[in-house]
Parts: C-alpha cells; sequence; structure tokens
C-alpha cells in the first residue's frame, strides 16, 4: 500500500510543477506580445531614420566621420546580450555558444567583453575573459534611454581610440518558435548600411544645418537604434524561449502524471488482489 | 483646403498622426511654421515645444532631440522624447527642473552638460503644459 502512497505523493508534486510552468508559460505569452508590440512601435522611427541617413550619406562625405573610421587593429569589444534570468531553453546556451565561438576567432590579449543581462555576466566571468562593461538586471525594463547608455559609452570608447571594432551578440527575433543567435558589427558603423537605393533621393531637400552637420549628429543616433532594436529582439525571443520551454515542460508534466497514475492505479490493484488472496487462503485454511 | 500630415515618432512609441492645418516646431535655426505646400526641408529638432493647428485651435507636444523631415504635405518628426500636453505630469516636470537647477551649481562637464539638457527638456514640458487651450504667442 505504501508503494500507491508514494506515488500518488510524487503526482501531487509533479502537478504543482505543472501549474507552476503553465502559469509561466501564459506569463510569457503576455510578455511577448508586450515585447513584439514595443518592436512595432520602434520600427517607424528606425525606418526612417535609416532612409534620412542614406539621403544624406550620399550627400555629404560620410569617410570623414569618426564613427565610419575603420582603424588597424584587433581590439575588439564585444557586447553580449542575453537573459537575466534561465528557464528559457536554450535561449542563453545558443546566446552564449554564438558569443563564444566568435570571442576565441579574436585575439585574446586585446578582447574586452560588456555583459548586458546576468547570465552572459555569469558565463564569461567564469571563464576568465576581461569583462569591461555590466549592465546586469536591465532585461526587465527594457527603454530606450538604456540603450542610449550603453551607445554613449560603447562610441566613447570608440572615439577614444580604445577600441578599434565593437560586436554585438543577441538573440535576433525570428517568431514566437524561432530564436537566432546572431554577432553583428556595431563599430565602425558598416557603410553598406547607409547605401541607399541606385536611383537616389526622390526630393530635393533644404537643409538646416548643412548635411555634412546634419549627418554628423544622426549618425550616433543610429547606433542608438542599433542598439535599442538589438535589445528589443532580445527581450522578445527571451519571452518566446520561455513560452515554449514551459509549455514543452507542461506537455511532460502531463504525460508524465499519466503515466505515474496508471503506475499507481497498477500498484493499488496490487496491493488489493493480494489482500483478497489474503482473505480467501485464510478462510480456506479455517474451513 | 490644403492640409498636412502630421506624424511624431520616437523610438518607443508614435505619439501623433494627424491632419492638421499648420505646424509650428522647434527647428535648428528657430522655431518655424509650416503651412501645406513647404518646400522639402530636413532640419534637427531642438528641444522645445511642438504646436499644430487643427480646426482653429491650437494644441501642444513637447519634444526633445531629433529632427523633422517636411516634404509632400507631410512633416515627419523624429524625436528622443515626446509627449502630448496632456500626458505630461507638471508635478514630476516642475520636481525634475529644481532638482537639476540645484544639481547645476555643484556639477561640472559631462554632468553639467546632462543636467543642462534636463532642464531644458523639464521647462519645456512645463511650459507645454501651460499653453493647453491658448494660442502659441
Amino acid at each position: 500500500m505504501s508503494k500507491a502512497r508514494d506515488i500518488k505523493r510524487r503526482i501531487r508534486s509533479v502537478k504543482n510543477t505543472m501549474q507552476l510552468t503553465k502559469a509561466m508559460k501564459m506569463v510569457s505569452a503576455a510578455k511577448l506580445r508586450r515585447a513584439q508590440d514595443r518592436m512595432l512601435a520602434a520600427r517607424p522611427y528606425a525606418q526612417q531614420m535609416e532612409k534620412v541617413l542614406q539621403s544624406l550619406a550620399s550627400r555629404a562625405t560620410p569617410e570623414d566621420h569618426p564613427l565610419l573610421k575603420r582603424a588597424e587593429g584587433d581590439r575588439v569589444e564585444l557586447i553580449v546580450v542575453s537573459g537575466d534570468r534561465g528557464l528559457c531553453g536554450a535561449f542563453n546556451t545558443n546566446i552564449l555558444r554564438q558569443a563564444s565561438n566568435f570571442a576565441a576567432e579574436q585575439n585574446q590579449n586585446e578582447l574586452t567583453i560588456s555583459c548586458v543581462g546576468r547570465k552572459g555576466h555569469e558565463h564569461f566571468k567564469r571563464r576568465g575573459f576581461h569583462i569591461r562593461g555590466e549592465w546586469l538586471n536591465v532585461m526587465r525594463n527594457v527603454d530606450f534611454a538604456l540603450a542610449a547608455e550603453i551607445s554613449q559609452d560603447m562610441m566613447k570608447r570608440f572615439l577614444d581610440g580604445d577600441v578599434d571594432k565593437i560586436y554585438v551578440a543577441y538573440n535576433e527575433f525570428k517568431s514566437a518558435s524561432t530564436q537566432n543567435p546572431v554577432v553583428q558589427q556595431l563599430l565602425p558603423i558598416a557603410s553598406d548600411d547607409l547605401a541607399g537605393e541606385e536611383d537616389g533621393p526622390s526630393e530635393e531637400y533644404i537643409y538646416e544645418p548643412s548635411p555634412a552637420a546634419l549627418f554628423k549628429t544622426l549618425l550616433p543616433k543610429h547606433v542608438q537604434i542599433l542598439i535599442f532594436r538589438a535589445l528589443l529582439e532580445s527581450v522578445a525571443a527571451e519571452h518566446a524561449a520561455r513560452m515554449t520551454a514551459m509549455d514543452a515542460a507542461t506537455n511532460n508534466a502531463g504525460e508524465l502524471i499519466e503515466s505515474l497514475t496508471l503506475t499507481m492505479n497498477r500498484a493499488r490493484q496490487a496491493a488489493i488482489t493480494t489482500e483478497i488472496i489474503e482473505v480467501v487462503s485464510g478462510a480456506q485454511a479455517l474451513g | 483646403m490644403a492640409t498636412l500630415e502630421l506624424e511624431v515618432v520616437t523610438p518607443e512609441r508614435r505619439v501623433l498622426l494627424e491632419t492638421v492645418d499648420e505646424v509650428i516646431l522647434p527647428g535648428e535655426e528657430g522655431y518655424l511654421g509650416v503651412l501645406p505646400g513647404h518646400a522639402p526641408l530636413l532640419t534637427s529638432l531642438e528641444t522645445g515645444i511642438v504646436a499644430y493647428k487643427q480646426g482653429g485651435q491650437f494644441h501642444y507636444l513637447a519634444a526633445s532631440g531629433g529632427f523633422v523631415e517636411i516634404a509632400k504635405n507631410r512633416v515627419n518628426i523624429l524625436a528622443e522624447t515626446s509627449e502630448r500636453a496632456e500626458e505630461i505630469d507638471s508635478d514630476r516636470a516642475q520636481r525634475s527642473k529644481d532638482h537639476a537647477e540645484k544639481a547645476m551649481d555643484s556639477a561640472s562637464g559631462d554632468e553639467l552638460e546632462e543636467l543642462r539638457i534636463r532642464l531644458i527638456r523639464a521647462v519645456a514640458r512645463l511650459d507645454v503644459k501651460s499653453k493647453i487651450g491658448k494660442s502659441p504667442f
């Protein structure tokens, strides 16, 4: 009889877990929707910015701008955008693997890493990498101010000549079921980012101030947008990954409960059968 | 009568998309008025008040840092931050103004510049709030 009771206890514990994963799935689904809305909300600004930059790039002499200057050297900084929390399937593992592979290809003595999100920080710190910047426990409320702060820091380092190239690694949000880890070059700004369509700008604008001066004020904003986008994508991807992982966990718990229930019923039946046999054989012995 | 399409977007959201009769905004070289049929113009946006006229009535927004694109009777404002007058919390703006003023006494360098920007933003927000229902001049 005690075996059946043990199994019953296990079923209860699995049920509790299932309730938890189910709740987490619901929460992630709601958060995912909000994150997606924010990604959409950020799009008009980014698109408009890109359009204007392209039309400016053909008018100004973009090579002059320090943010576009290629430096000869291999001092690389990698920004790793990961999650702050676990329980989101392979989300953190994937991005950290991608980032580690990338890091392994760089000159180790000159590589610095900045972490946005706690998981990446733990990972690289444990492996003894040189961590320069950290923004931890921020994924919960990512806003433009955060992106601005990070990009300010990065641009300063780049312009001061402390680093030759800056890359950012993040999970790209493809759909609710797919996330794609990518490593993207942030600085110097890749000039093909600015290459407009061949037919040229459709409007002949009056520029106030000059195109070159406008270009100069807009480029840093472009960097901010790139980082903001990376953060938003990563947040959406994290919620999507967590939702999928928790959905799978809920299903697994359901299956486990089913099989445990079956085992428990069998055990109970076996116990009853044994009891009956005992009773019957006792009665026979008396008769 | 010809009208203008006014769109105000920030990286966080679209603040406004309206058909309006006139827009007044803080450009690089000072405030400028935009009427339907304006020549294509690209200018950077200073921190200040954006006013637009709709049905004979002026409405206001606070905006800071960004640029404005005017073309084909469309006015696209890309601002780093922007709020409609109705959304602004004047207590908060006042506090932020007081705080910035106080902190500026002991600040220097980058920090001072940061505070200066914050002060200008707070002042712009308060100005916008006080203009509700009034003419911009």
